[in-house]
């Protein structure tokens, strides 16, 4: 017990310190989140609007394999990312390996699906009448559009803060790609496996709280946008 | 207007969070290495010394010498720093790494309770060994291909008993050596590391662990640590300059007095011992 409540002590010496490697790790998760949530919304979201948007052929097996891709494990993403980025693999030549961009590559594919069927179901259940009225008052078809959009506007940020939950906190595209390097890509995730696995539970706690204080960050102002985008 | 103000803002924000992470640095050496050169701390020792002296940024990435070895034939390093001496000299054999240089040395030791509900404490390795397979006794393997987990699995067929895998008493990990350790001290089990982690795991247990010295002193426990440079004929990106540089500054007199100064609870971690 004693060297939980010692943990807390000196996470919190740490992190008032100002600990280098600390912040270090601190700085690489929210420069990399914050890279990948980018990359995630912007290719993402009008994915998920076109598809909720318009009805075409196949867009119930769109919709499926985007479902399933919601259920991809991180380790095999990291996996599968590592073999592309490594030099033997297809796109080896960017050097993307041990980077932090590399990172990104990796979790903005965990980002994606979960960007792509938030925004499309927030689309089909916007209220069906919203089409009809805006037709019967004589509104173009790009009209039409960019009122939909901007009536989707509370789930975009829903899904970009669902997104950012699973890519703040994921460890294994971090672990496999990044490589846990030292001052470079060594995120909050990575080091607290590792300075737990080295038994040293204070550097552990201090980056686990944190992360959650991150988490709940995101989480608390969300709970305004929920309301507002009439969800629970 | 206030909007306005609002999305500079924010776009201040993100540019700041997301600079640090495409800042290409000019001249950096990519190393693969084994867990024990980085969790002993050895390495923060030096890389700081190595950019004062050459100007060369050192990123390393510790996996076990098996993996290490496999990331250099990849291309996805330019030096290693591993100690498995017959497997290094298959991949120099095959041309994929090359200039291998010895650059110093510490022993691998079997530690375990301090009870020794085995009772091996003081046995030859072999006599060790032949005893936890005959009583059963909890030991950690790391089952991760490192450096180490080569030298153990070598140390059951010296013994002449097969190598352990689905006993139930054989608990491999798969993890890096401290973390190996931390298990074996949860278990209460035997496991063999080198000596420098060992030293750097009693230092974290403020000098009095769970697990004590029980086997050492054997010369089959001598263990060698080596650069090796990533073969730029196999590989186009491998910055074989830069490493070549790195090789040379670990055997210099230099150099090889800070490894040897590098000491934890007063005690050497490595030995220099670059020709």
């Amino acid at each position: 017990m004693d060297f939980i409540l010692n943990g807390f002590m000196q996470a919190f010496v740490l992190l008032f310190s100002g600990n280098a490697e600390t912040y270090s790790a601190i700085s690489t998760t929210l420069c990399v989140s914050t890279i990948s949530i980018l990359a995630s919304l912007t290719i993402g979201a009008p994915l998920g609007f076109l598809l909720g948007y318009h009805d075409f052929y196949g867009k119930k097996t769109m919709r499926m394999i985007v479902d399933t891709l919601l259920s991809f494990p991180t380790v095999v993403i990291g996996l599968l990312v590592y073999a592309f980025l490594s030099h033997n693999g297809p796109m080896g030549r960017l050097g993307l390996l041990f980077t932090i961009p590399g990172i990104a590559v990796g979790q903005t594919l965990l980002g994606l699906p979960i960007v792509v069927a938030m925004m499309a179901t927030a689309v089909e259940s916007l209220d069906q009448r919203l089409k009809n009225t805006l037709l019967t008052l004589g509104a173009a078809h790009g009209q039409i559009l960019r009122t939909t959009l901007w009536e989707a506007r509370y789930s975009l940020v829903l899904a970009a803060a669902a997104a950012y939950g699973r890519i703040v906190s994921e460890i294994g595209i971090s672990m496999m790609v990044g490589g846990n390097i030292k001052w470079h890509t060594r995120t909050i995730t990575t080091a607290i496996a590792l300075e737990t696995g080295k038994g040293e539970f204070a550097m552990g706690i201090a980056l686990g709280l944190v992360l959650m204080v991150i988490a709940f960050a995101v989480n608390f102002s969300m709970s305004g946008i929920k309301k507002r985008a009439g969800q629970p | 207007m206030k909007k306005i103000k609002v999305l500079f803002l924010a776009l201040a924000l993100v540019s700041l969070l997301v600079a640090p992470g495409l800042v290409k640095a000019e001249e950096v050496l990519m190393m693969a290495t084994t867990t024990s050169t980085d969790n002993t701390g050895l390495l923060d020792e030096l890389a700081p010394t190595f950019k004062k002296d050459t100007g060369i940024e050192l990123r390393w990435t510790a996996v076990g010498t098996g993996k290490a070895l496999k990331m250099g034939a990849n291309c996805d390093v330019d030096v290693l720093m591993v100690h498995a001496p017959a497997a290094e000299q298959k991949y120099v054999d095959s041309g994929a790494l090359k200039d291998r240089r010895e650059v110093m040395y510490n022993d691998f030791v079997i530690i375990g309770p301090a009870a020794d509900p085995a009772k091996v404490k003081g046995m030859s390795v072999v006599d060790a060994m032949k005893t936890f397979a005959a009583k059963k006794a909890p030991f950690i393997s790391r089952g991760d291909d490192s450096g180490t987990n080569k030298k153990e699995i070598s140390l059951w067929k010296l013994a002449g008993t097969s190598v352990p895998d689905k006993e139930a008493w054989y608990i491999q990990t798969g993890q890096g050596m401290i973390k190996s350790i931390v298990i074996a001290a949860e278990r209460g089990g035997y496991i063999m590391t080198d000596r420098a982690t060992y030293i750097k795991y009693s230092a974290t247990k403020d000098g009095n662990p769970a697990l004590k010295v029980l086997v050492e002193g054997d010369k089959t426990l001598y263990n060698q640590y080596s650069v090796l440079a990533v073969n730029p004929e196999k590989c186009k990106n491998a910055k074989y300059k830069l490493a070549t540089k790195f090789s040379e500054w670990m055997a210099s007199p230099k150099t090889q007095k800070e490894i040897a100064d590098f000491k934890l609870l007063g005690k050497k971690l490595f030995i220099p011992n670059a020709k």
